[in-house]
């Protein structure tokens, strides 16, 4: 059996254990903008969900990329999508065609988003057997594609997200979602933004550089850690702030003017 | 957990059959991750987005209120498909969109005059005369350059398109004034695209050209979110098929908000911008100002079936018109510039640019 896996600066920052635990039943909230997406952060957490030590399961929905696409993503960095969808520990929901199938036949997408939902409870529900004591992680590629997908109203993906977080305090699952910041930057006030990071446990803001594009350091990463247990009866924020470099089967992460 | 090890290996090696069907497929090669690339019809524009437009990528290029520099990104485009007798559509705000067929430029004939003209880089390594060189590029990079020319042709802008490039092709020209809503144009384009099977021993691609998405034109302007779940249909559809569409929208025109959600669902997004005519600062500052018509800007490149981004060396750069008649897009030169790097605008012999090479104060 190999050891598990080796914890980097952004697992530290998460709040992850070195012996794979640790992280259960948060929220996580990723935000990016157009110049540097955060899809990386979700591929590390899935194949950091999906690692041969534990046995978690992850119920992804994905509404941005298809299947294939994280297919050879993940396979490059060592994890195997599809034998984990056969083991039933990875439940890919593929909303890019699905939607506009169903929506042809006169659903409104108030109809989609609850049976999206009830799909995802029912997986948590089946995977959560008080037998065994499996952990559940699910990931929402694009929160703004949901909100294209429910025609702009808001309070629906507000709610869509407000019962997955009750998912996450009733079986223990954690919640991760990526949504783009820049976006709502010119609203006034923007509701969808300010409800996630209320709920949220821990906010990582993917940007660029202030100084351009480079080929060592593509961008840099704000952690912020809401509510960590310092002991009884104490809580304190934690923020981290550090560059990074993706590469295809990994991703550096160094302090500025730290790489080694 | 042992199950886990035997996994099969991220060397995949099953696209040598396919690679041998798609070579002998005018117009298409491979690229990384089990990608390929369709040509934009601007062999610098290619060059720059490492290779060329992606199957299954939706480009979006964000349009310049005072002047039409999109219109020569989508022509280039649509001519380099016809070139390579790909299926088109074409919608525009316009009433008669197919009157913009007639506009299209055609294919440069002359062969050392494509030679010539972008292979810098070659002369900068090697000088060789200049009439020798016909010798020595048959010599030494003959099959190469026969598979390039095929993939992206230079067009001649003052020319218009040969008629024989139309005969017996399937375009499809759609104006948008007419419908009231994007769903029946998302549906002729589903329509269309399913007629060009992705995974068929025999890959034919389809090119999408969509003009000024977001014109007051068009009586869905005004309906952002429809807009947006059109561009994302579109999007999940053009990623299943084996095609790439070409989107451009004003940005000034829509909300902030709407833009940038636009520009998250593009997978390529360029940007183009004109220059103004008598701007001394810029003049000083830039060499070759005079030959440029304006600048493109990449601000991002489709990164599909890959986590990494691809940085380029340089993000803007001037798009000139070389002798009035062909498309070309430079690095902007800041530094006093030697014969040796300019060669493209240098022999170029530009009437009123001669002047300009070496009056830098930097």
């Amino acid at each position: 059996m190999t050891s598990a896996p080796p914890l980097n600066l952004l697992d530290e920052a998460l709040g992850f254990l070195s012996g794979g635990g640790g992280g259960g039943g948060r929220m996580i909230l990723v935000e990016d903008c157009v110049e540097t997406t955060g899809a990386f952060i979700l591929h590390h957490l899935l194949k950091r969900s999906l690692s041969p030590h534990s046995s978690d399961v992850v119920v992804f929905l994905s509404f941005a990329h298809p299947f294939s696409h994280y297919d050879r993503i993940l396979r490059k960095m060592g994890c195997n999508l599809v034998m984990q969808r056969d083991n039933k520990r990875l439940l890919f929901f593929d909303m890019l065609m699905l939607d506009r199938l169903d929506r042809d036949k006169g659903k409104t997408s108030a109809d989609l988003l609850l049976a999206l939902y009830g799909k995802v409870q029912k997986a948590v529900e089946v995977c959560s057997s008080p037998v065994d004591t499996r952990r559940i992680t699910i990931i929402i590629d694009d929160v703004s594609l949901m909100e294209v997908d429910a025609n702009g109203s808001t309070n629906l993906v507000l709610d869509f997200l407000h019962y997955c977080c009750s998912l996450t305090a009733q079986f223990g699952c954690s919640l991760i979602t990526l949504n783009h910041d820049d976006v709502y930057s010119t609203m006034d006030r923007p509701t969808l933004l300010l409800q996630l990071e209320y709920l949220a446990d821990v906010v990582i803001k993917v940007e660029p550089l202030v100084t351009g594009p480079a080929t060592d350091v593509h961008g840099q990463l704000t952690v912020l850690n809401k509510g960590l247990q310092d002991g009884p009866g104490k809580s304190r924020n934690k923020v981290n702030n550090f560059q990074f470099r993706i590469k295809d089967s990994f991703v550096e992460y160094f302090y500025p003017g730290n790489r080694s | 957990m042992a199950a886990n090890k035997p996994r099969s290996s991220s060397f995949s090696r099953n696209f040598s059959a396919a690679s041998n069907a798609v070579s002998n497929t005018p117009g298409l090669k491979h690229g990384p991750n089990g990608t390929m690339f369709l040509s934009s019809g601007i062999p610098d524009l290619d060059k720059m987005l490492g290779g060329g437009l992606a199957l299954g990528s939706l480009v979006m290029v964000m349009e310049d209120p005072e002047a039409p520099h999109h219109m020569l990104l989508l022509r280039n485009f649509m001519a380099q498909g016809l070139v390579h007798h790909q299926p088109l559509i074409y919608a525009s705000p316009a009433k008669d969109p197919r009157g913009f067929l007639g506009t299209l430029p055609n294919p440069m004939a002359s062969k050392d005059d494509k030679a010539r003209s972008h292979d810098t880089e070659q002369e900068k390594g090697l000088r060789i005369a200049w009439q020798y060189k016909k010798y020595f590029g048959e010599q030494n990079s003959d099959s190469h350059r026969d598979s390039k020319s095929e993939y992206s042709s230079e067009f001649d802008l003052r020319k218009p398109l040969e008629r024989h490039f139309f005969n017996g092709q399937n375009i499809d020209c759609i104006s948008l004034k007419d419908s009231a809503d994007l769903a029946a144009f998302h549906d002729r384009c589903s329509s269309f695209l399913s007629q060009t099977p992705r995974n068929n021993g025999n890959v034919t691609s389809a090119r999408i050209a969509v003009q000024s998405l977001c014109s007051p034109q068009c009586e869905f302007s005004n309906k952002e979110w429809e807009m947006l779940s059109f561009v994302r249909s579109l999007k999940s559809v053009i990623r299943l098929s084996n095609a790439v569409a070409v989107i451009t929208f004003p940005p000034s025109l829509v909300s902030p908000a709407f833009s940038k959600r636009l520009q998250h669902l593009a997978d390529t997004l360029v940007s183009v911008k004109a220059i103004p005519d008598e701007d001394k600062e810029l003049a000083k500052l830039l060499t070759g100002y005079q030959d440029m018509v304006g600048l493109l800007s990449v601000h991002k490149v489709a990164r599909i079936n890959t986590q990494v981004p691809a940085i380029l060396e340089a993000t803007t750069f001037s798009m000139k018109l070389q002798k009035r008649r062909s498309l070309i897009l430079e690095c902007l030169n800041q530094a006093p510039v030697d014969g040796s790097s300019g060669t493209s605008y240098a022999s170029s012999g530009s009437c009123s640019g001669s002047s300009k090479t070496g009056t830098l104060d930097f």
